[in-house]
């Protein structure tokens, strides 16, 4: 069964965002969406999550369309958006157990999670500590724990790693993939930041709204210059 | 209610209460505003408005005990207005997403989100009251308890309102001037500072104004539930108009609308 089906979807705010983005992700699948800045991610993402009402096309996500199963939908998935959703205000357990009541945790059942998911993520000891202190690497490490805290059986990730450091971005990218393998969870990874595919990965690459490549090889065809050809292709255009 | 939403609904409003103890200065924010009309503006004005007759109070009534409810009501005012406040806060700093994307539908999240902003308003209220009994406005210790549901109604009432106006509100920066722009005269052209009947004596257009305004039957409410009687109208008023602003409210926060426009910007 696929974890993502995303069918002939277009968006425009004054400009179209999005135009005909059509694939699809098989569960248990580690995907990339590749794409220089205002390709078209996040708006994608937002169509997934249901932030955004459909124009166009159609989704279905684990299972159940757009939006008539949202709340099902939304159930199974784990959500890293771009832009930080952290409350500074609150300590990192304070926070994390605010997004477990969001998804119906029992209080027993986040205490046990959040202190797993931390401890996983190397931040064991920073429980009691202010969001506001922690560095950017380790608030996007809590994101990340705390979408998956309800055991997500789909994970979308929208530039986790942007403005981290290489071994922070590194260490964030094998724990997501780790996740996949053990878990069997299904993870889509969007990235500007071509060396976060690695071979055999499976990209799909969206420039301008469309989606212009999707196949495993990537990496080992054309990545080092990828984004300079489509830039020169259309300057010739 | 189900036990995943009841646990949600204890997570909001879990969470306001940290926010709010964390921001404490709030807190005698709210104190300060309506103790400065009343111990100003009531001592002022107490010889200077004749009240004789208003109901519900008998046939004597002091200026400052006329204007207690409507300062209640101011605090529950400021309050929506922190709860649209704070939502256009989490839609600008990205934590309105994790909301959003709960399995939960959004009437129910926005309805709790409410719920946990007149929550947070209650130990404000009866601070309120607490320091007007010091200054001598006393009414019946029966009042206090009767009140009760009548805040929690016009806290709801306003805080739907203030999740509208939230809707509406594109960019945090625009907030201070918006909030200027309604508090100020939706209080002064209300019940809360001068009785229905003698205004009109000045000005049969304020008077239809003050009639009208939503602020007004919070207002009366609050003020016949603090003397334990029910003025109906502002009962039915004050209903719809929640009823209404809350639809209104989950219809613009349901439709995509607002996040688009930030994505639209960006």
């Amino acid at each position: 069964m696929s974890a993502l089906e995303i069918h002939d979807v277009s968006h425009k705010y004054r400009k179209p965002a999005l135009r005909g983005v059509s694939f699809s992700i098989a569960s248990g699948d580690f995907v990339l969406l590749l794409g220089l800045n205002g390709a078209g991610k996040t708006t994608l993402f937002s169509l997934i999550a249901g932030l955004l009402g459909l124009q166009q096309g159609s989704i279905r996500v684990l299972g159940q369309g757009l939006p008539g199963g949202r709340s099902a939908a939304l159930a199974g998935c784990g959500f890293v958006f771009q832009q930080s959703a952290l409350d500074l205000d609150l300590t990192v357990a304070q926070s994390l157990r605010y997004h477990a009541a969001l998804h119906g945790l029992s209080r027993s059942d986040a205490r046990a999670r959040i202190e797993q998911e931390l401890e996983r993520f190397g931040l064991g000891s920073r429980l009691h500590d202010l969001v506001r202190s922690l560095s950017g690497g380790q608030r996007r490490r809590v994101e990340i724990a705390r979408a998956l805290l309800h055991r997500p059986r789909l994970l979308l990730l929208d530039e986790a790693t942007v403005g981290l450091d290489v071994p922070s971005r590194r260490a964030i990218l094998q724990r997501v993939r780790a996740q996949c393998v053990e878990e069997g969870a299904t993870a889509l990874w969007a990235t500007h930041l071509m060396d976060e595919v690695e071979p055999g990965d499976r990209t799909i690459v969206l420039h301008e709204g469309r989606i212009l490549d999707d196949r495993r090889d990537l990496l080992a065809a054309s990545l080092p210059d990828y984004f300079a050809r489509l830039a020169s292709e259309e300057a010739a255009a | 209610m189900t036990a995943k939403a009841l646990r949600c609904f204890v997570g909001i409003v879990e969470r306001e209460i940290l926010r709010f103890l964390r921001q404490r200065s709030r807190f005698f924010a709210s104190l300060v505003r309506p103790l400065v009309w009343l111990v100003i503006f009531g001592t002022g004005l107490r010889s200077m408005v004749d009240l004789s007759g208003v109901p519900p109070y008998g046939t004597t009534v002091t200026y400052d005990e006329y204007i207690v409810p409507g300062l209640v009501a101011l605090v529950l005012l400021f309050n929506g207005m922190q709860i649209a406040l704070s939502m256009v806060f989490d839609r600008e700093m990205g934590s309105m997403k994790v909301l959003l994307v709960s399995p939960l539908p959004r009437w129910y999240l926005l309805t709790c989100r409410l719920m946990a902003g007149v929550i947070v308003a209650l130990p404000q209220v009866y601070a309120f009251l607490a320091c007007a009994w010091l200054w001598g406005v006393r009414p019946p210790m029966s009042g206090y308890l009767y009140v009760l549901p009548a805040v929690v109604l016009a806290g709801l009432m306003l805080g739907a309102l203030g999740l509208l106006l939230s809707s509406l509100v594109e960019q945090l920066e625009n907030f201070a001037g918006v909030m200027n722009f309604v508090i100020f005269p939706v209080f002064f052209a209300s019940t809360a500072l001068y009785p229905l009947s003698r205004l009109g004596e000045a000005s049969a257009v304020l008077a239809e104004v003050a009639r009208f305004n939503p602020f007004s039957h919070a207002v009366e409410l609050v003020r016949f539930a603090l003397y334990g009687r029910l003025d109906a109208t502002a009962l039915i008023a004050t209903i719809l108009m929640t009823v209404a602003a809350m639809a209104l409210a989950v219809w613009r926060y349901d439709s995509g609308r607002i996040l688009r426009r930030s994505l639209a910007a960006s």
